[in-house]
């Protein structure tokens, strides 16, 4: 058994945990994230609709409200200090010829009693004037300018990396098994490891409950909400300019319609209650669902160009509002629950709430070296050409593109590996890249991926996972 | 007498062939050629095939070569070959047409390179 | 690093390098091939299996056996190739700006430029097969590429969805390596691959191949543990109470084929919704002037020897273009499919031609005892006889100059199929 101390062990290296260890990292604090899975993002981090939500849709004085719109006010500044892909592209929620106008014009009241800026009722000409390819009979929008894209890996990712760099340490396939409380706040037992911290943050996603109710007695439930998606091909690119949502519903905000921050069409989600916490799978009927949605909403919607599907699982609770406290009969242990939508949206305004009342209870020193600014990996191709070719005089890895769908070099791969927290699987250079995320879906890359990881990491070619454990690609 | 049934490679259509043996007197029904009855023969008296597969370099530019065999071999000796065929490594450089294995497994057939592997 | 070539060949796989070699003997020497990987020969390296060059060279070789022999008559016509070298970008005034680690990023500007760029698979996305998304599922290609080009062991338990040849071929390499290949999926009522590969790669070894059936699910979080397996109504439909479970720790999807064009269409080049490659005249010229197409990029082919004698027509055009002797200028007619022809290349004929021109194209199911016919107006062109027609195989058939002698009234040609 090793045993650590640390002041603040935050539970899951998602977004929220994340943002959370990003904003202590300012402080004389010694942070662990304890991470079950092999990497950063990795649960519903890595799978949701990656829209920074303008805040219309939350109950006004909700915190969900709340942090939402400081959330999304909060995109600009850290997209660039932290250098991640956000893009205020603004979004739409339409009407057709079914749907009660009237909740339209609720919404956008609700909207501007949550702080909303720029809400405007758009009508039939206004609308077709920005989403030509909407489906005929759509005639009245919500326009909200605020509304954004954000790249939800490099976003997550860019705010660990910073973490790390101001000392945080990342403990990952460590899944936590049991928490208890002690004189000095709290034990956290993670397979052969033992953390002792003053506090912990629970920000284990659809786990969260299992984490909270180690240590209350207050239970909670967090039931995973399905959602699937599928994403178009940048082929394309321009069918849409705008988040289009349809009418929200009881499961949320319904299907929508959406440039990716890297110019994919993303089409989706479905909302299904489901027991089982890591079933990700998508579903005939999951996939049915969301085109016959989608079609309905747009029209000559590319659905041949469809190069992968996905589901991710909310964390959805009954109550449905984020959870994020000091739980009543744990001093010193915080919520960080029922992140569901717009928990994305939201996660930065999540990472200074959460901060602040943990800076409460610890009161510590502030650091005089943080380093708040964080360099995401080079793009060569956003270079000049002579910039570019010096850049390969010195560094020839960038003159050899591995990834031909998304183009991306060799010097990019070995950047993601080499790089604070870098990637250890082929899903990690994945999101850190986007090698394999295009049409191809690695087809062409998989192969050489795999050697430049060996290479770089000494591992052997048949040790490579795509995920961690039991995901090996090859065989001895 | 004894009855084996193919499916003809020749072409497309594909015939399903019916081979009847009765002693030295082989007869094809259900071709609609001469390619056809030919193919049947052989299949029914020797069927032969051309095996390729790799053999493992040691200090080349790729981590194995390519290999066929210089002729046709008897089909049921493919795995026995393939058995030699893994437990072969040969050493860079390598040339197209060179003999790794000579007269595997007393075929007659030898196993050549079929591509040119240079030292790493 | 800035070059000018009068031909630029853009790949240089069995297309390439058959189209610099005739180029060049048209008497046009300066000439570059830009290949991405560290070889040339293309996908044919990967293609350890013998059944190529019957056509060619008259006796069958291996996909590098067949690779070295075109690798050879460029090596001895001194032709420039540019290995490791992606290129990014052709610009419709035929600007090609690549990149690699000697030059960086540089531009050739071209006379001429031939896309050789060949195709890709289609990807599980394209399928969009419900369930997890594990390690362990792999197109065919990439397969290929870990075992015979990198000597990798991918799996001992295979299932292989789609009976493409690429498919079919790995079920027999598998098998010989010691994996149990369980099963060959089939969603359509026949197979996509020629018949010698499904005796020789499926009924050699007693490998099952199921026609008219898919793959509904696909399990396993971290590596593929199993697929479900469910037989397909006449519309391609799973039926429901069908599903069987195939335990396996690999799925191959051998799927298609797509050109692989996105340079092509950056350059403004139009694609042929069919094909999925560019629009050609019958000297393979898209609709850019001297951009010129040819092999897989232009449309997939069914055998590496009808690639390299169609890149050989194209490199000559190549030539022809850049010496400016091309003396046509008749009237353009439009090459039409119908009838159970899926498309037909060329896509327009210039009447005014010396040569005969190959008319080559591909039917949309198998027919039997059918004729194969090309019409203009009220006339017939050509009709043939065909025992049989099938999907999988390319057809061909040559039109002669003095066919299209009285063509002056009519702007279509019909390749069709008469019952």
């Amino acid at each position: 058994m090793k045993n650590y101390m640390f002041d603040v062990a935050i539970i899951g290296a998602g977004v929220s945990g994340c943002a959370v260890a990003r904003e202590l990292s300012k402080y004389k604090l010694n942070i662990a994230v304890l991470e079950k899975n092999e990497d950063v993002c990795t649960g519903t981090s890595k799978a949701n609709s990656g829209i920074v939500h303008a805040g219309f849709d939350a109950e006004p004085d909700s915190l969900m409200a709340k942090l939402n719109v400081k959330g999304n006010e909060m995109m600009d500044k850290f997209s660039k200090d932290l250098d991640f892909d956000f893009q205020r592209i603004g979004s739409l929620v339409v009407c057709n010829s079914q749907d009660n106008t009237e909740i339209l014009y609720q919404l956008k009241e609700q909207g501007e009693k949550n702080g909303v800026k720029g809400l405007r009722i758009l009508n039939r000409e206004e609308l077709f004037s920005l989403e030509p390819n909407l489906a005929d009979d759509s005639h009245l929008a919500l326009f909200a300018p605020s509304g954004g894209i954000v790249c939800p890996f490099s976003f997550n990712i860019a705010l660990a990396e910073n973490a790390f760099e101001n000392g945080v340490q990342f403990f990952f396939d460590s899944p936590v098994d049991a928490v208890s409380k002690d004189e000095n706040g709290y034990v956290i037992k993670s397979k052969d490891k033992i953390f002792s911290a003053k506090c912990v943050v629970n920000a284990a996603g659809v786990y969260a409950d299992v984490i909270h109710n180690m240590v209350s007695d207050e239970k909670i439930e967090i039931i995973p909400r399905k959602g699937e998606y599928m994403l178009l091909d940048k082929s394309e690119n321009g069918y849409v300019n705008h988040t289009v949502f349809t009418l929200p519903n009881n499961f949320g905000k319904g299907v929508l319609v959406s440039p990716t921050a890297h110019g994919n069409i993303l089409v989706g989600p479905t909302a299904n209650d489901i027991d089982d916490k890591e079933y990700t799978d998508t579903t005939s009927d999951g996939l049915q669902e969301v085109r016959e949605k989608a079609n309905a909403m747009m029209k000559n919607l590319p659905l041949n160009k469809v190069i992968t599907s996905f589901a991710g699982l909310r964390a959805h609770e009954k109550r449905h509002d984020f959870r994020i406290e000091e739980v009543k009969d744990a001093p010193f242990f915080f919520d960080c629950a029922a992140i569901e939508s717009p928990g994305l949206s939201s996660a930065l305004a999540i990472g200074e709430y959460l901060c602040n009342m943990i800076c409460e209870k610890l009161n510590p020193e502030k650091k005089d070296n943080f380093i708040s600014k964080r360099k995401g990996i080079l793009n060569p191709f956003t270079l000049s050409k002579e910039e570019f070719s010096a850049l390969v005089k010195e560094k020839p890895e960038y003159g050899k593109v591995v990834c031909r769908c998304e183009s991306i070099t060799e010097g990019q791969i070995i950047d993601a590996i080499k790089r604070p927290l870098g990637a250890r699987t082929i899903d990690g250079i994945k999101r850190r890249t986007r090698a394999g995320m295009g049409r191809c879906q690695s087809g062409f890359c998989l192969p050489r991926t795999l050697e430049i990881l060996a290479q770089e990491t000494g591992m052997d070619i048949t040790e490579i996972t795509k995920c961690g454990e039991n995901s090996e690609f090859l065989q001895e | 007498m004894e009855t084996h049934k193919f499916i003809c490679i020749g072409c497309p259509m594909g015939c399903d062939l019916t081979v009847t043996v009765d002693g030295d007197n082989i007869s094809v029904t259900g071709n609609t050629c001469k390619r056809g009855e030919d193919y049947a023969k052989k299949e029914v008296t020797r069927p032969m095939r051309v095996l390729t597969s790799s053999v493992k370099v040691d200090g080349g530019e790729y981590p194995v070569v390519s290999v066929r065999t210089n002729c046709d071999i008897d089909k049921d000796k493919l795995f026995e070959c393939m058995k030699v065929i893994k437990d072969t490594t040969v050493k860079a450089p390598i040339k197209i047409g060179d003999v790794l294995i000579k007269n595997i497994l007393n075929t007659s057939a030898d196993i050549i390179a079929t591509k040119d592997v240079d030292k790493a | 690093m800035d070059k000018e070539f009068d031909i630029v060949i853009i790949g240089g796989g069995p297309a390439g390098l058959a189209a610099a070699v005739s180029a060049y003997d048209e008497g046009e020497k300066n000439i570059v091939i830009i290949e991405r990987s560290e070889q040339l020969g293309g996908i044919l390296n990967q293609c350890i299996h013998n059944g190529f060059g019957l056509h060619t060279f008259k006796e069958e070789l291996t996909g590098p056996e067949y690779a070295a022999r075109f690798e050879d008559e460029v090596k001895k016509r001194n032709i420039e190739c540019l290995l490791n070298t992606m290129v990014l970008d052709i610009s419709s005034d035929k600007i090609v700006t690549a990149i690699n680690k000697d030059d960086g990023m540089f531009s050739i500007k071209a006379k001429t430029v031939v896309l050789c760029m060949g195709c890709r698979e289609r990807p599980r996305g394209a399928l969009n097969i419900p369930g997890a998304r594990p390690a362990g599922v792999y197109s065919a290609g990439t397969a290929q590429k870990l075992i015979n080009i990198s000597g990798m062991k991918i799996g001992k338990e295979i299932v292989i969805l789609g009976s493409g040849d690429i498919g079919l071929i790995m079920a027999r390499r598998l098998t010989l390596e010691g994996a149990k290949v369980k099963a060959v999926v089939e969603l359509m009522p026949y197979s996509g691959g020629l018949k010698r590969n499904i005796v020789q790669c499926l009924d050699d070894y007693s490998i099952p191949l199921l026609l008219s059936h898919t793959i509904t699910k696909i399990n396993g979080k971290h590596r593929i543990k199993s697929v479900i397996v469910s037989e397909v109504d006449e519309n391609r439909r799973p039926i429901k109470g069908t599903e069987t479970e195939y335990k396996c720790d690999t799925l191959l999807l051998s799927v298609g084929l797509l050109p692989e064009n996105e340079l092509s269409k950056k350059a403004g080049v139009n694609i042929n919704n069919v094909t999925g490659g560019p629009v050609v005249t019958q000297d393979f010229e898209t609709n850019i002037e001297g951009v010129f197409a040819c092999g897989n990029v232009l449309h997939v082919h069914d055998l590496v020897d009808f690639v390299s004698e169609e890149a050989s027509d194209a490199g000559k055009n190549a030539a022809l273009y850049v010496k400016n002797s091309d003396k046509k200028k008749g009237k353009t007619v439009i090459v039409k499919a119908e009838n159970g022809v899926r498309y037909v290349v060329p896509n327009t004929i210039d009447t005014n031609f010396e040569e005969d021109i190959k008319l080559r194209f591909r039917v949309d199911n198998i027919y039997k005892n059918v004729y194969i016919k090309v019409t203009m107006g009220d006339k017939e062109l050509i009709k043939r006889k065909k025992m049989i027609v099938a999907p999988g195989e390319m057809e061909t058939l040559v039109l002669k100059k003095e066919m299209l002698s009285d063509s002056d009234n009519i702007d279509n040609i019909i390749v069709s199929l008469e019952r």
